[in-house]
């Protein structure tokens, strides 16, 4: 099919909102969006409100080539169009191909990109059961795997994870070169910043801030020692027409808000402290 | 073509405690809910029950029939986490094989075709290995072409079941069993991977019925790896079964919110029947 960028809609009344009026939630799109930039012909799988959200904003715009589906068994269009069908098995199998850039959640999440959303606690008799492993274990070693985290806390960004189902990069060197061969972590996305493994031991680091957040509060945050270099950059501004595709046309009802809360709003303040 | 229809309960009678036992579906959609039901109210005990899991897994294990479970997760997808199979984990009361989603697909893959094991890339750098101390690795004979390595994959032992319940929208009386949703899931696989299996339906019609305004790729099981077919209009209660219903969110929620004795008392304590007309009285209460 053709790859040429979808026209913007034509909103030109909303684009007065200046930098200042974007939100948290919107930054946090753009960083999910980011993700799949480049990509090329690939499944995109986003778990959640705003990586959803931005794997339809990157569609629309800068990475038109990639693959969506409807959270059931089809590929469809940015607009619902189904072009094509993807039932559990498929996509189960499509996952080893290769094809395919997941952003997952996680529950806890450790300095070298090990996940869990298995249980908390001792796994033989968990303090609290959470989901399980799912599809952790497959997703990290055949296709790039990224993360979301809507509240960025120590009780997620620890030292060590109690269940390792999506591998990290110590957990795919001790395990070799079958673990190691198509494993890849591009990024883990906050509330607060964007993070990434580019540092020499594949540690993670901070990789740029959120407007309005500082280092302090992401290192305070964060129970392991993150990478932190002396400069740090602010996740990028979106452009007017991306703001409009989201506030207009992707996400109207404004989910994305309910995931990740603005802290300058006043009735979201003590919510998040 | 013998008939092969009969009640959810002399399908359920068949099984003996302590059997391996396979539930089709995924999640909180088109479980075989009806014939689970029939289970609970059976003396059946002691299973080893293999789910992609959902509330399956959840009532089963609230009512203390589980022994061992072989999943990748249990969710009510609505409702991320099944309460019952949580109280289960956290009170210690039920063994666990957790394992990923794509291993256990080729673990039913490798029973059904007779298989002792199916090499995958999964498993290997995770927890898995960890809390499954008996799942095995095998080096590939050959060496990569691009990288000259022989890997190392993680040898997923066959799921072998001795019987499996799904359920679908519509099936013959011979057991050919048809899905018009968008997904199959892996009923079919069950199917194969099992001794016995038993087909539940929203509606038996008959085989030329089966085709007449449905292309034939959604037969998707096939009557020689049925042993029984039950007719069970809205079988699948409260999971989802598109296009017949959809999942019944309000009635999940109070599934997830009550004490299981009360839902129990309340919903499990008489027939299919009774189990409906409970469920309408109560979607009647709260208009």
């Amino acid at each position: 099919m053709s790859a040429t960028p979808s026209t913007p809609p034509d909103a030109a009344p909303s684009l007065s909102a200046s930098p200042s009026g974007v939100t948290r939630a919107e930054y946090c799109v753009i960083a999910c969006a980011e993700a799949w930039r480049g990509d090329g012909e690939v499944l995109a799988s986003p778990m959640g409100s705003i990586p959803s959200i931005g794997a339809r904003l990157a569609r629309l715009t800068f990475s038109p080539d990639l693959l969506l589906t409807d959270g059931e068994a089809l590929l469809v269009g940015p607009d619902g169009t189904p072009e094509g069908w993807l039932p559990y098995r498929q996509h189960l199998a499509l996952v080893t191909g290769g094809r395919r850039h997941v952003m997952m959640g996680a529950s806890q999440i450790d300095r070298y990109g090990n996940q869990n959303i298995s249980c908390v606690g001792d796994w033989a008799r968990p303090a609290r059961q959470l989901l399980g492993v799912r599809g952790g274990p497959v997703n990290t070693v055949n296709n790039p795997v990224s993360y979301w985290v809507p509240r960025h806390s120590a009780r997620v960004f620890v030292e060590k994870v109690d269940m390792i189902g999506g591998v990290g990069y110590d957990s795919a060197a001790a395990a070799g070169p079958t673990a190691i061969r198509f494993h890849r972590i591009p990024r883990v996305v906050s509330n607060l910043g964007v993070f990434d493994f580019a540092t020499e031991d594949h540690s993670m680091r901070l990789a740029s801030l959120h407007p309005g957040v500082t280092v302090e509060e992401v290192v305070a945050a964060t129970a392991f020692a993150l990478a932190v270099a002396d400069e740090v950059p602010y996740t990028r501004e979106p452009s007017a027409a991306e703001l409009a595709w989201i506030r207009e046309v992707i996400d109207p009802a404004g989910l994305r808000d309910r995931e990740v809360p603005d802290p300058r709003s006043p009735r979201d303040r003590g919510a998040e402290s | 073509m013998g008939d092969k229809t009969m009640t959810a309960d002399e399908a359920v009678s068949r099984l003996e405690s302590g059997t391996t036992l396979g539930i089709g579906g995924w999640g909180s959609r088109r479980k075989p809910m009806a014939l689970v039901r029939a289970l609970l109210r059976s003396s059946v005990t002691d299973l080893t029950v293999v789910s992609y899991g959902g509330p399956d897994i959840g009532m089963l294990a609230a009512a203390g029939r589980i022994r061992k479970l072989v999943a990748p997760f249990a969710t009510l997808d609505s409702i991320p986490l099944e309460p019952h199979y949580r109280a289960a984990r956290e009170s210690g009361s039920l063994e666990l094989m957790e394992i990923d989603e794509a291993m256990f697909m080729w673990g039913l893959r490798a029973a059904a075709n007779r298989l002792p094991f199916l090499p995958v890339r999964a498993g290997i750098g995770s927890d898995v290995m960890r809390v499954n101390p008996g799942l095995r690795t095998v080096t590939s004979p050959y060496e990569d072409e691009a990288t000259g390595v022989r890997e190392t994959f993680v040898a997923v032992p066959a799921l072998r079941l001795d019987a499996a319940l799904v359920h679908v929208n519509r099936a013959d009386r011979a057991g050919n069993g048809q899905y018009l949703g968008p997904d199959p899931y892996f009923d079919d696989l069950f199917c194969e991977a099992a001794t016995t299996a038993y087909v539940s339906c929203e509606r038996i019609v008959d085989t030329a019925e089966l085709t007449k305004a449905s292309p034939p790729q959604t037969l998707l099981i096939k009557r020689l790896h049925v042993s029984g077919v039950v007719e069970a209009p809205s079988g699948a209660h409260f999971t989802s079964c598109a296009p017949d219903h959809g999942r019944d969110e309000a009635f999940q929620r109070l599934y997830a919110s009550m004490p299981w004795p009360e839902f129990a008392e309340r919903f499990l304590a008489g027939d299919e029947q009774a189990y409906r007309t409970a469920v309408e009285a109560w979607h009647e209460e709260q208009r």
